[in-house]
C-alpha cells in the first residue's frame, strides 16, 4: 500500500531536483510496479485489487510527472506553492514571440513542400533543440530555489508551453498527411 | 480442516495442484488457444491435429457449428455463416457499413445500439458470435487438460477502443469464462519472444492480422515489458489485401459490382488463395468460376500484387512513425522488429517494414501462434502458477479519452499512450442559475471534432445542488484500468454531494442483456446456470482459503500479533466450514466476510512489499 502523502520524488526515493536521473527513475518505476500492479493481484480479493489499482495509478501519475520536463516543472512549482494551472499570463519576450511566428509560418509552408515529412521532421528537430535549451535554463533556475529564480522558471515554462503547442500542431499536420495517403 | 494444516508455522506449502488457465487469441480470421504445460507454452490442436480454428460460426436450425466445418459452408450458406465477426465487435451498424468490406448479412431492423444479424437460429449479436468461438476454444482446452479452466487471458488488438474491449469481455462472460486480463496482442507477442531470447532493449512489434493492424514499441528489462507507445488501425488487415485482389479480378474478368453474395465470397476465397500462393512463388494462376458455366482465367504476378497492396502497407507506416514519436525515439533506437499476424507472411510487408525500421524483421516464431503463446504465459502467471521468470506487463491506453465541449469540440482528458491504470479528474461547472443536471459525452480518438471521434458513452450528472451559474464545482474522474477499460465517477466539490451518473454505452450491452444471453447460451448447452454458479463459488472459496493459508505461513508471524492471528484463523475456519455448502449465496457471503476480516492484514502485507521493494534506496544515498 502506498503512502499517498509522500511527494513524487520521495515515492521514487529520489532527491527533489529538476535534474532527474532518468535511468534511475525508470528502474524505480519498474520496482514499484512489480509490487503494486493489479496483475500481481489478479486472483486476490476485491479489496486488495482496489488498493493495488490505486497504488499503481499513483505510481503511474508520479512517473508521468517526473519523466516529462514540463510536467515536472509545473509539479515542482506547485511544491513551492505556485499553482500554474491558474496562470493566465503569457511571455512578454518579444524576440521569442517573433521567432514563434516564424516557426509557425515555416510549419504551414512545410505542408506544400515536395517531401513534407522531411520538412516537418527538420522543423521538429529545431523545436526540440529549443526545448532542450529551455530545460537547461530551468535546471539552473530551480537549483537555488530563490523566489526570483522560481519566477524566472515560470517564465521558462510559459515558453516551453508555446513550443509544445507548436510540436503538437506539427504532429497533427503529419497525421493529416498520413490520412491523405 | 486439513487445509488449515497448511498454515502451521514452519511448514511449507503442500504441492498444490497446478491451476488450469489458457491464453486465447480471438482473431479476425483464425483463433487459437494455448496453455503452459510442464513449463512449455504451446497452442492446442483439435482432435484432427489442427491448431487454427477458423473464426467462423454457422447458425443452423439444428444448432451452432464453429470452425472448419462452418467455413466450408460459407459459400453455400453466406447469410447464416458469420465470418470476421471481430470487425463488428463493439461497433454500431453505421461503422460496420463504412468498413468497406462487403458484408452479406441481413441486420435486424430494431432500434438497438448493438446490431443483430438475422440467422435461421434467430438474431445474434457480434458478442454472441464471439462467445461461440470462445466456447469452442475453451472446450478444446478443457478436454485436453482434463479439467475446468480457472481463468483465461484473451488478446485484443492494442488499438481496440473501449467499446471493442468491453464487447470482448462481454463475449467471455456470455461464454461463461473468467477473464484474468485482456492483453494487447503485440504485448503478448513480445512476451512469447522475450522469454525465448531473454533479450532486453527497445523492440517494435508489427502486428498485421486479418482485420487489424497494431504497432507497439516496448522496452524489455529483466522480465518487465513496458509498452512505451502503441498505434494502429483497427480496420486494416489481410482481408483488405484480399479485397483489392478480388476487385482487381472483377475488373479483369468484367464482373459487375452487384454480383451475388456467393460470387463475392468465392472471389474473396480466390483472392486469398492467390495472395497465399504469391508468398511462395513469383506468379500464380487464377481460374474463376463466373457461374453460368463460364470461367475466367488469368495470371497475377508478385509485382502486380505488390502494386495493389502497396498503398495498404504504406498506410501502416504512418502509425509506426507516430508510435516512435510518442515513445520519444527514432528508428535507430529500435533493436528489433518482431513480425506478428498471418499477413506478415506477405514478402512485400516484410520488405517495406524492414526498410522503414532499417533492420531485418524477426520471424522465428510462427506469426499465427505467437500471440496465443504469449497469452498463455501471462495466463499462467496471473492464475497464480508461480514461475521463476516473474514477468510484468505495463501497458498504455491506445487512444486519447476526452469529453465534448462547446461547439462540438473534444477536450482531451487522458492522452493516448498514458501508462495504465490511470485516473484523471476534470472539473466542470454549471452555466445556468439553479442548474441541477448536466450531460457529459465521453469520446475516444485523436481528432478535434466530436463527429470524427468514437462516441463511448453519454451520461448525466444529476442532483447537483442548485447554485448560481459557475458556482458548482463538479469533479469528474475518468479511470482506465489495466485492461484498458474506462469508468467514470463524479462528485460536487463544494457540497461533497455525489452526483449520480448513468453511463449509457453507445455501442455496448447492458448487464441485463448479457444476463439474458448467458441464460440463453446455457439453455442451449443444457447446463444449469445455478449449478455453474455454485461450482464457481466453491472454487473461489477454496482459492481464498488457500491464499490466506499461504500468506499466514509466509509472514503471519512477522506481521501479526498472537491475537490478530487467532482472529484471522478463526475467520478462516469459518469459510472452510462453508466450502461444501450447496447455496452459492451462502458461500459468497462467507468469502466476503473473510475478506473483510483480512483487510488490515492485506494492507500490512502491501506496505511490507512496498518497503521491501524500496529498501536500500534512501534519498540520502545520492546526496
Amino acid at each position: 500500500m502506498l503512502d499517498f502523502k509522500k511527494n513524487y520524488f520521495e515515492l521514487f526515493g529520489l532527491p527533489v531536483s529538476y535534474v532527474v536521473d532518468m535511468d534511475r527513475l525508470a528502474t524505480r518505476y519498474r520496482e514499484l510496479q512489480r509490487v503494486m500492479h493489479p496483475d500481481r493481484y489478479a486472483s486476490a480479493s476485491d479489496y486488495e485489487r482496489r488498493l493495488s489499482i490505486q497504488g499503481a495509478t499513483q505510481v503511474n501519475q508520479a512517473y508521468e510527472t517526473l519523466k516529462d520536463p514540463m510536467r515536472r516543472a509545473r509539479y515542482m512549482l506547485s511544491l513551492s506553492g505556485m499553482d500554474m494551472s491558474a496562470d493566465n499570463e503569457t511571455t512578454k519576450d518579444a524576440a521569442f514571440l517573433m521567432e514563434q511566428l516564424e516557426l509557425r509560418e515555416e510549419l504551414e509552408e512545410a505542408r506544400g513542400k515536395p517531401d513534407p515529412y522531411a520538412a516537418i521532421s527538420e522543423l521538429m528537430g529545431g523545436i526540440n533543440r529549443r526545448i532542450n535549451s529551455l530545460i537547461g535554463q530551468m535546471a539552473v533556475q530551480f537549483e537555488t530555489g530563490q523566489p526570483e529564480q522560481l519566477e524566472a522558471a515560470k517564465e521558462t515554462l510559459r515558453k516551453m508551453q508555446f513550443l509544445q503547442k507548436l510540436r503538437d500542431d506539427a504532429e497533427s499536420i503529419e497525421t493529416e498527411l498520413d490520412e491523405v495517403l | 480442516m486439513a487445509l488449515l494444516q497448511l498454515s502451521e508455522p514452519g511448514q511449507t506449502d503442500a504441492p498444490h495442484q497446478r491451476r488450469l488457465a489458457a491464453g486465447i487469441d480471438l482473431g479476425t480470421t483464425n483463433s487459437l488457444v494455448a496453455t503452459v504445460r510442464s513449463g512449455n507454452a504451446e497452442t492446442l490442436p483439435d482432435r484432427e491435429g489442427r491448431h487454427l480454428l477458423p473464426s467462423v460460426v454457422r447458425y443452423t436450425e439444428a444448432g451452432v457449428i464453429v470452425g472448419e466445418e462452418a467455413k466450408a459452408s460459407s459459400i453455400e450458406d453466406p447469410l447464416n455463416t458469420i465470418l470476421s465477426v471481430k470487425r463488428m465487435v463493439g461497433r454500431g451498424l453505421e461503422d460496420i457499413k463504412s468498413l468497406g468490406s462487403r458484408l452479406p448479412y441481413h441486420y435486424a431492423q430494431e432500434r438497438t445500439a448493438v446490431p443483430r444479424i438475422q440467422t435461421v437460429a434467430g438474431d445474434v449479436s457480434a458478442v454472441e458470435v464471439s462467445a461461440e468461438i470462445l466456447k469452442a476454444l475453451a472446450m478444446r482446452a478443457e478436454e485436453t487438460l482434463g479439467g475446468d479452466l480457472e481463468g483465461v487471458v484473451i488478446t485484443v488488438p492494442a488499438y481496440f477502443d473501449d467499446a471493442q474491449r468491453q464487447a470482448t469481455k462481454d463475449a467471455a462472460r456470455v461464454a461463461g469464462l473468467k477473464v484474468l486480463r485482456l492483453l494487447n496482442e503485440p504485448t503478448a507477442a513480445a512476451v512469447a519472444y522475450g522469454l525465448d531470447s531473454g533479450s532486453s532493449g527497445v523492440h517494435a512489434i508489427y502486428d498485421l492480422g486479418g482485420g487489424t493492424f497494431d504497432i507497439s514499441i516496448l522496452r524489455l528489462n529483466r522480465g518487465v515489458f513496458e509498452v512505451l507507445s502503441t498505434g494502429g488501425d483497427s480496420a486494416l488487415g489481410g482481408d483488405d489485401f484480399d479485397r483489392v485482389v478480388a476487385e482487381w479480378i472483377m475488373r479483369q474478368a468484367g464482373i459487375s459490382d452487384d454480383a451475388g453474395r456467393s460470387m463475392l465470397r468465392q472471389l474473396m476465397h480466390d483472392a486469398c488463395a492467390a495472395k497465399e500462393a504469391l508468398t511462395r512463388t513469383a506468379v500464380t494462376e487464377l481460374d474463376v468460376d463466373l457461374g453460368n458455366g463460364a470461367r475466367w482465367q488469368g495470371l497475377l504476378t508478385r509485382d502486380q500484387f505488390n502494386e495493389l497492396v502497396d498503398p495498404l502497407i504504406k498506410k501502416t507506416l504512418g502509425p509506426c512513425r507516430r508510435a516512435l514519436r510518442d515513445a520519444d525515439l527514432s528508428r535507430e533506437d529500435i533493436q528489433d522488429v518482431v513480425m506478428v499476424g498471418g499477413s506478415t507472411r506477405v514478402p512485400r510487408v516484410r520488405e517495406l517494414v524492414g526498410a522503414f525500421f532499417q533492420t531485418e524483421p524477426l520471424v522465428e516464431i510462427d506469426p499465427d501462434r505467437v500471440v496465443a503463446v504469449g497469452a498463455a504465459i501471462q495466463a499462467d502467471v496471473l492464475v497464480g502458477n508461480k514461475s521463476d521468470d516473474e514477468i510484468l506487463l505495463l501497458d498504455v491506453n491506445p487512444l486519447s479519452l476526452g469529453i465534448e465541449t462547446m461547439g462540438g469540440l473534444v477536450e482531451k482528458i487522458i492522452p493516448r499512450n498514458t501508462p495504465i491504470p490511470v485516473a484523471r479528474a476534470q472539473e466542470f461547472t454549471t452555466f445556468k442559475d439553479g442548474q441541477t443536471a448536466m450531460a457529459v459525452h465521453v469520446l475516444q480518438g485523436e481528432r478535434e471534432l466530436v463527429t470524427d471521434n468514437r462516441s463511448l458513452a453519454r451520461f448525466e450528472l444529476r442532483e447537483i445542488p442548485p447554485m448560481v451559474a459557475g458556482a458548482a464545482r463538479i469533479q469528474v474522474t475518468f479511470a482506465v484500468d489495466a485492461d484498458g477499460l474506462l469508468s467514470v465517477e463524479a462528485m460536487e466539490q463544494s457540497s461533497g454531494a455525489r452526483a449520480s451518473i448513468e453511463v449509457k454505452p453507445s455501442y455496448g450491452l447492458t448487464d441485463g442483456e448479457i444476463e439474458t444471453m448467458l441464460r440463453d447460451s446455457f439453455e442451449h448447452a443444457r447446463e444449469d446456470v445455478e449449478v455453474r454458479r455454485l461450482r464457481e463459488e466453491q472454487v473461489e472459496a477454496r482459492r481464498v482459503v488457500e491464499a490466506l493459508s499461504a500468506a499466514l505461513s509466509e509472514d503471519g508471524d512477522r506481521l501479526l500479533n498472537a491475537d490478530e492471528r487467532k482472529q484471522l484463523e478463526s475467520a478462516l475456519a469459518g469459510l472452510v466450514a462453508l466450502v461444501e455448502d450447496q447455496d452459492h449465496e451462502v458461500i459468497r457471503k462467507g468469502i466476503q466476510d473473510l475478506e473483510k476480516a483480512c483487510e488490515f492484514y492485506v494492507e500490512r502485507r502491501m506496505n511490507a512489499s512496498v518497503s521491501q521493494a524500496m529498501s536500500g534506496h534512501k534519498v540520502d544515498e545520492f546526496e
